[in-house]
This record gives structure tokens, sequence and C-alpha cells, in this order.
């Protein structure tokens, strides 16, 4: 039995993801899966910008719904910072965090239908919860020295102004603009539900198999990722704030009475609705777990861990391309590229995209999140791994430099930023079942399209249950295992 | 500055409906097949419209057979072309809503079973029982004959729920892409709307080499223009039968063809009463 607790528990995540898989359904059931894949990739690589309209509208969109929703949800969540200590909003917090920014959009859907106020909430509710956790971590962080030698007569205000935020303000803008990339690619994966952001665009084409369309579409949205820094400066992000607004498209009016009616009749379950008692409550409520709620759960459980190994291998596999150790200037710049791809590449798209190629299995969506998670985990490791050096005489060859030099060094932190994706992998693997997938999300999308509103509430609040727990569990693990903490690598 | 900034965004986002015109008809379909087609379809229809009644007329693409049916729901369009199902339901979320007109087929509409030509499976005048123990995928969860006509034959036949009786069960999201998935053998059975079938095949769209039609369902009442019931107050007397009217004298057969429809009928709410049996005895509605 090894030693080290840090094994142990890695050696146990291993273990259990094996014994998912006796429960996996993996296969490749396609007759000819790649034949298609063949025609994808000759699109994406021969893209066909002849639409330029059409992509500029979508890019205009997914951005301005980014900023909106990411300005509003960094505002919310700064207040909620400051008012972290409170239990109560802790818990909200970690609830409104704990549901995907998809099943938010479903939400909203419903009452204020296809208008941009869904989008733009669908990100900014899930994000301030997020916002007000790591703002908090981030501000109790700051060095309290400052504060400490104030006057006494100096008020609270001042005193959190002038001593507090001016040390944790580098973290906190390093942060939110860390999150508006992956308010880009939540923006994106909204059209997918009917947003006119790119997935709007990007479902139709693929959808018609006009993957030229996909390509030129993808194409632009990676150089607009890529390009961040060169168009996000500081100073002109006010002037984007303002001018995004207008930018949202008009979409549909809004009927209020719709808002009111979902909350005093449509998530009311049916037998209440009916009056039929609570003995009928209660059936109801059986048959929704042990039909939907508990298959459910078990999918989502099996693939999270299965998908966790994965990406934890995959990221081992993968920071070497960025890592100064193994690579030159040549192969170092191609390791980035083909980590920003894998990152910017939102896991739902490259899901959707694999289940058509492979079919209807498990296999793409633990590739799908395997690839994104590992993009961004290599990311960073590759990063951490770069402010190594080396001893003096440490190993020549690579592979022994990997093993005995840097991967024990960057082990540590590869674990705290991997039981931080873990919550995020589930989150994820309940939203890939709208794709098909029989997880939670695939039975929150069956209540939905049959108007069943009481069923999906239920199942949505006990997906966040799920991902709450595995959150907590997380923690828990990174305080037994001592694992440093460094908030900006949570998404 | 950011507050201001922030200030202005939720201002602006909070008025920007209201720029929207009070006095336009606005439409929607299920998206049940590619959306360039629809959008080419309902951009004429919208245009005829326009012309017959005197309003302004929109035609909104949406993303989903529920979202089609929200919209109604939600007032945000005033009319629609449903599939049988979808039209119970929303017609059921919005009391005094009509189903005003159907297309000449739409009386008697079926659903094909297609199979990939690895499956051997041939063209039967039975039921295809060959089709258990294969990979099979129904159209959109919310389909009439894509998801509930397929599903109650399944059920009926091998008595059990179709994920039972088959091997893999999947949704593909709309009839073209059906076609497309069987065609490739990402699914080896498919259920298809006859008539975005037989189009496709018309149109050279499809390798039958490929797939092949295996069985046809009994008929049954598909698709329908329903309208909502409170369309009169807000558009003025006698807007509904207007439409009807309108959706009745469809002959351009330019646009016909883009359903493809011989032309529309009338009809009634009655008509899907059986949709309505059969989608309870699903437990697709309540």
């Amino acid at each position: 039995m090894p030693q080290s607790p840090t094994i142990r528990t890695s050696l146990g995540f291993v273990l259990v993801a094996a014994v998912c898989l006796v429960f996996a359904d993996l296969a490749i059931t396609s007759i000819n899966p790649w034949l298609e894949m063949g025609r994808l990739l000759r699109g994406v690589v021969t893209p066909d910008f002849s639409s330029p309209g059409q992509i500029g509208t979508a890019l205009l969109r997914t951005v301005a719904f980014a900023f909106v929703g990411v300005g509003l949800g960094a505002a919310a969540g700064f207040v909620l910072s400051l008012l972290f200590r409170f239990r109560i909003v802790r818990m909200v917090c970690a609830f409104v965090r704990a549901i995907h920014e998809l099943f938010w959009a479903l939400i909203f859907l419903q009452f204020f239908g296809l208008h941009p106020l869904t989008g733009v909430l669908a990100i900014a509710i899930p994000y301030a919860g997020i916002f007000g956790k790591v703002y908090s971590e981030i501000l109790d962080e700051a060095d309290p020295t400052p504060a400490r030698i104030l006057p006494r007569r100096v008020g609270v205000l001042s005193r959190f102004l002038f001593a507090r935020i001016p040390d944790a303000w580098p973290h906190l803008r390093s942060y939110t603009s860390y999150r508006l990339e992956c308010g880009l690619r939540s923006s994106a994966i909204l059209g997918f539900v009917g947003m006119p952001t790119l997935g709007f665009y990007l479902e139709s084409a693929f959808g018609e198999g006009h993957y030229d369309h996909v390509g030129a579409l993808l194409l632009v949205f990676y150089i607009l990722i890529a390009a961040l820094r060169l168009w996000v400066r500081s100073r002109l992000v006010p002037l984007y704030m303002l001018a995004a607004p207008f930018f949202l498209g008009t979409g549909l009016p809004i009927a209020w009475g719709q808002a009111v009616r979902f909350f005093t009749e449509d998530i009311v379950p049916n037998p209440i609705r009916q009056g039929e008692g609570l003995v009928a409550l209660w059936q109801w409520f059986a048959d929704l777990m042990v039909n939907q709620a508990l298959p459910g759960i078990g999918a989502t459980i099996v693939l999270t861990q299965i998908a966790l190994v994965a990406t934890g291998a995959l990221s081992l596999l993968a920071f070497p391309l960025i890592s100064r150790h193994f690579t030159g200037r040549i192969t170092g710049t191609l390791g980035h590229t083909l980590l920003v791809i894998a990152r910017t590449t939102p896991e739902y798209l490259l899901a959707y995209i694999l289940l058509q190629l492979w079919g209807p299995s498990m296999l793409p969506a633990v590739v799908a999140l395997a690839v994104h998670n590992a993009g961004i985990i290599g990311h960073l490791i590759g990063r951490r791994s770069n402010e190594i050096s080396l001893r003096p005489g440490a190993a020549q060859g690579r592979l022994e430099r990997y093993g005995y030099e840097v991967l024990p060094r960057v082990y540590g932190p590869f674990l705290a930023f991997l039981f931080y994706r873990w919550e995020i992998i589930m989150r994820e693997t309940a939203i890939l079942g709208i794709l098909g997938i029989t997880t939670l999300g695939f039975y929150v999308d069956s209540a939905i399209n049959e108007l069943r509103f009481d069923r999906a509430m239920v199942l949505i609040v006990i997906t966040a249950l799920l991902n709450i727990g595995v959150d907590t569990l997380a923690r828990r693990l990174r305080a037994r295992l001592r694992l440093r903490h460094s908030p900006t690598c949570e998404s | 500055m950011l507050k201001h900034a922030l200030t202005a965004a939720l201002v602006a986002a909070l008025l920007a409906p209201a720029a929207a015109s009070a006095e336009t008809l606005v439409f929607t379909a299920i998206p049940d097949q590619d959306e360039t087609k629809l959008r080419e379809r309902f951009g004429k229809v919208a245009d005829y419209l326009e012309g017959e009644l005197d309003v302004d007329v929109r035609y909104v693409p949406v993303k989903s057979y529920a979202a089609a049916v929200t919209a109604f729901r939600n007032n945000q369009v005033q009319l629609a072309w449903f599939g049988g199902l979808s039209g119970v339901r929303a017609r059921q979320a919005v009391p005094g809503s009509e189903a005003l007109a159907q297309g000449v087929e739409d009386a008697e509409f079926s659903t094909y079973f297609i199979a990939h030509k690895s499956t051997g499976l041939t063209r039967s005048e039975d039921f295809p029982q060959g089709i258990k123990g294969k990979t099979f995928t129904f159209g959109s969860k919310g389909s009439t004959s894509g998801r509930l006509m397929p599903e109650y034959h399944i059920r009926r036949v091998f008595d059990a729920a179709p994920q039972d009786a088959l091997e893999r069960v999947g949704f593909s999201g709309n009839h073209s892409r059906t076609i497309a998935l069987v065609e490739s053998g990402t699914y080896e059975v498919g259920a298809v709307n006859y008539s975005v079938w037989d189009s496709a095949v018309a149109n050279g769209k499809v390798d039958t080499g490929e797939v092949s039609v295996i069985w046809e369902t009994p008929t049954y009442a598909d698709y329908q223009w329903t309208i909502r019931g409170d369309v009169n107050q807000r558009f003025g007397d006698d807007f509904k039968d207007k439409v009807r009217e309108a959706l009745l004298a469809m002959e351009d057969p330019e646009l016909l063809q883009s359903f493809p429809r011989e032309g529309f009928i009338p009809t009634s709410n009655s008509s899907y009463d059986n949709i309505r049996e059969t989608a309870k005895k699903l437990d697709l509605i309540d």
C-alpha cells in the first residue's frame, strides 16, 4: 500500500472510475464513424466565409451577451462577496452556481421567452454565485496590514476602498477577465437553446451538414478568444459595457403574466394543482424519483467519475506541450495553440459533434469533457511547471525528467485543479443529457418538452444538490490533502 | 464609471423590448427539418399573409418543439404551424386557441420506418419485427410523426418501452437529421415524417442505396395551423376568420410546394382527439 495520501487518493479515484466503466456504455455504434468525421474535418479546414454578415451578427451577439451577463454577474457577485460571512448568502451562492447556464436559460425561456433577458440572466445568475464566492476569497486573502495601520476614525467604506481593494485589485481584475472568457463560451452555447448567439448558427450549420460554415464560425470564435488580451483593454471595458446592451437584439416582447403563472401554477406539482391530496403527491414524487431521478443520478455519477479520471490522465499528458522543460520555441507555440483550441471548444459543442459522428453512448461525452478540461488544467499545470528550475545535474532524458523532476513537483497543484473541476465536470455532465445521454439533463429536457415544469424543477434542484455535494466533498479532500488553494483556476 | 455602465446596461436590457411593434402578427413553426428550408418557406408565408391581412407579419424561427409551444403560450407568437402533438399541447396550454387549417395530406399523415442497408431489413406490409435489438432514432422528443406514433407502434407490438425493446434509442432533433443519421449508419433504424422523406428523395438529397423505407404506419392526423383565442381583441373583429380564409386560399403552387402540401383544408380541435389520447397513453401529456 503506497504511503502518500495523495497517491492513495489518486488510486482511489482510478479505482472508482474503473468500477464505473463496468456500468458505462462506451461503444462506438456508428457503422462508419470516420466517413462523417472526414467530411467535418474537410469542412473545418476549408471554411466558408461567404456570409460575413451572419458571422458578424453571431459574434456581435455572443460578445454582447457575454459582456452584459458577466458584467451584471460581477456587480451582483461583488455585493454578495461583501455579505459572504452570512451563511444564507453562502448557501444562495452555492445553489445558484450549482445550476448550469443552460438550465437557467431553459427556465427563463418559459417566462421571458426568446427575449434577451433570458440569455443575460442565464449567464448573470450563476456567475454572480461564482463571483460572490471567489471575490470573497480574494478579499479575505488580501494583506490586512494596511487596514490595521489606518487611524481608528477612518470609516468602514474608506477603509475598504483604500486599504482592502488596492491589494486585491489585480486578483479581482485577472479573475474577472478570466470569467469573461468563460462568459463568451457560455454565451455561444446559449445559441443552442435559441438565443441569437454563435451556437444558434453553429447548430443550424451542423445540423444541415454545412461543415464549411461550421469551420468559419469556429475559426472566428477561436480567434476572438485567443485575441482576448488584444481587444479587451481595461480602458475599453466601460465602453464595451455601455455599448453591449444595445447589441443584444430585440427578441420578442415579454408577457409578464407568464412569470407569475410560472411560479404560482407551472412549477406546482401536478397532484397539488389537481387537488388530489398528499398520497397522490407522494406517488407522483416516488414515480419521478424511481423512473427519472435515480437513473439520471446514476448515469451522471458514472459519467462524471470516468470523465474526471480521463481529464486527469489527459492533463498529465498535455501539460508538457507548453512546458519549457519539454518543448522548444516552435513546439511550444504549437502546443499552446492546441491547448487553446481544446479549452476554447465548449464541451457541449464537442459532445454534440462527436455524438453525431460516433453514435449514441457515453464515449462522446467522456472525450468532450476530457479534452476541454484537460486543455484548461494542462495549461495551468504547464504554466506552473515553467516556474520550476531544475536541479543542477537533473536527468537529461525527457521521460526521466518528466517522471522524476517535474511531475512530483506539479502533482499537488494538479490534484487541486482537478478537484476544482470535479464539480464543474459534474455540472456539465448533467447538461450533456440534453444531447441525449441519459444523465439528469436528459430527463430535465424531456420534462420541459412535455411542458411539465413541476417535474423539471424537481430534477433541476436534485442536480444542484448533487453538485453541491460533490463540491463539498472536493473541498474536504483538498483540505485533507493540504492542497494549495488557487481561486483563479475555477470556472 | 463601472456602476454607471452597469445601470445603463440593465436599463437598456429592460427597455429594449418596448421597441418591438405592438401590432405585428408573429408566427412560428416547429423546427421539424432543416432551418434554411423553414426560413425560406415561412418567409414566403409571412409575405403572403401580410398581403392578405393588412398587418405586419413576422416569422420567428425557434430551436425546439417546446420553444414553439412556449412562445405560443406566452403570446410571443399568435399563430403557429404545429405538429399533431405540439398542437394538442399548445391548445391545452392556451384555452380558447383553435386549430384553423391543416394540409390536405395532414388528415391522413403517416410515419416511415427507415433502415440502413447493413440491417438487411426490407419493406414489408406488417410491422418490422426485425428492428428488435437494433439502434433506433426518433426525431424530436416532441414530434408526432417522429416520436409519438412510432413509439406507440413499438410499444404496441413489443409490449415494452422503446429503450427496452431496442438496442439504443436516440432523438435526432428533426426529420432531416434522422435521415442523415440513418444514412450515415450512426443509427440502424429511424422513424421519419413520410412527407419530409418523400421530398428529400425527390430532391436527390438521400442515397436510397444506403437507407430505405421498411414500413409505413397506419395514418393519423398531423400538422395544422393553430391560432390564439385572443387575436380578435388585438387585431380587430373577425381577424381569426380572416387568417383562416387566407390560409385556406393559399394557392400559389410554389408556396404550397415548399411545405409540401396540395392545399389547406379546414380543421378543428376535435380532429386531434386521437393524438391526445395516444399521448396520454404514452404519458407524454397529463
